[in-house]
């Protein structure tokens, strides 16, 4: 048992169980601290997977901001609406049924397809090969990337305006 | 050491959680939580996937897709918040004016 087979283990339980929390839990605002646990756990992932970027980006964007708006929306309706949101469910046994089946559907193909792909050695710093690529093959995407957060910044802003 | 279908098994089992939110919850907010967990699980598809093979193509990726979620997210909260402005209820079933 290495470190990152213990890290990985661990890892993967507590993102399961927060998962199966976010979907299960009554409370919506717990729901939310629930999802941003397991996007801090998808972050460690990506730190096991060696890529310090990618875990920086993920908790940034996702756990601080997504986590952040969640919130503010929750908070907004609830006060809104002067009283406790209850989050039910309904056709629990119904959808578990469907997402079974996916599940099963994906590992069957994971079972058949040839993965055993080893691991290469960690190679240079992809940091920087991601800098590189983002202005220079991609710097096109990246700019379009731009234009779609302002857009969605205006949107937004269009949406969930007051009243005149 | 674990191998790449360790990761791939883990990002279904992810994936499937947040299809089980999105299809029984009730609340919008909900749902969108659910959305949120299958976006995730495909990240650590791409990022896997990347690492395992060498290519810095699943990273960029996933870049793009973390970026395109905020914004959805933001466009997506702002749309709720505007439904409960004018229905005052969030609850997907209620919201059925486009039902023909």
């Amino acid at each position: 048992m290495t470190l990152e087979t213990v890290g990985f283990w661990v890892v993967a339980v507590v993102l399961l169980a927060s998962s199966l929390a976010v979907v299960l839990t009554p409370n919506l605002f717990h729901a939310v601290l629930y999802l941003a646990a397991a996007l801090v756990a998808t972050a460690v992932i990506f730190l096991l997977l060696e890529q310090p970027f990618l875990f920086a980006v993920q908790l940034l964007l996702y756990a601080g901001g997504v986590v952040t708006i969640v919130v503010f929306a929750i908070m907004l309706t609830e006060r809104l609406v002067g009283e406790r949101i209850r989050q039910t469910s309904r056709h629990l046994v119904n959808g578990a049924i469907v997402a079974a089946a996916v599940f099963a559907g994906v590992a069957g193909f994971l079972m058949q397809s040839p993965l055993a792909t080893p691991r290469p050695g960690p190679g240079d710093d992809a940091t920087v090969a991601i800098g590189r690529a983002l202005v220079g093959p991609f710097a096109v995407t990246l700019e379009l990337l731009a234009v779609l957060l302002v857009t969605a910044l205006l949107g937004a802003l269009y949406f969930a305006r007051g009243e005149e | 050491m674990i191998g790449l279908p360790s990761y791939l098994v883990l990002a279904a089992l992810v994936f499937s959680i947040g299809l089980f939110g999105v299809l029984t919850r009730r609340n919008a907010v909900g749902i969108l939580l659910g959305i949120e967990l299958m976006l995730n699980a495909v990240n650590i598809n791409l990022v896997a996937f990347a690492r395992f093979h060498g290519d810095l193509l699943g990273l960029i990726f996933t870049l793009f897709t973390i970026s395109i979620t905020v914004a959805e997210v933001a466009v997506g909260l702002a749309i709720v918040i505007a439904i409960f402005r004018v229905r005052r209820t969030v609850e997907a079933d209620r919201l059925d004016l486009l039902r023909g």
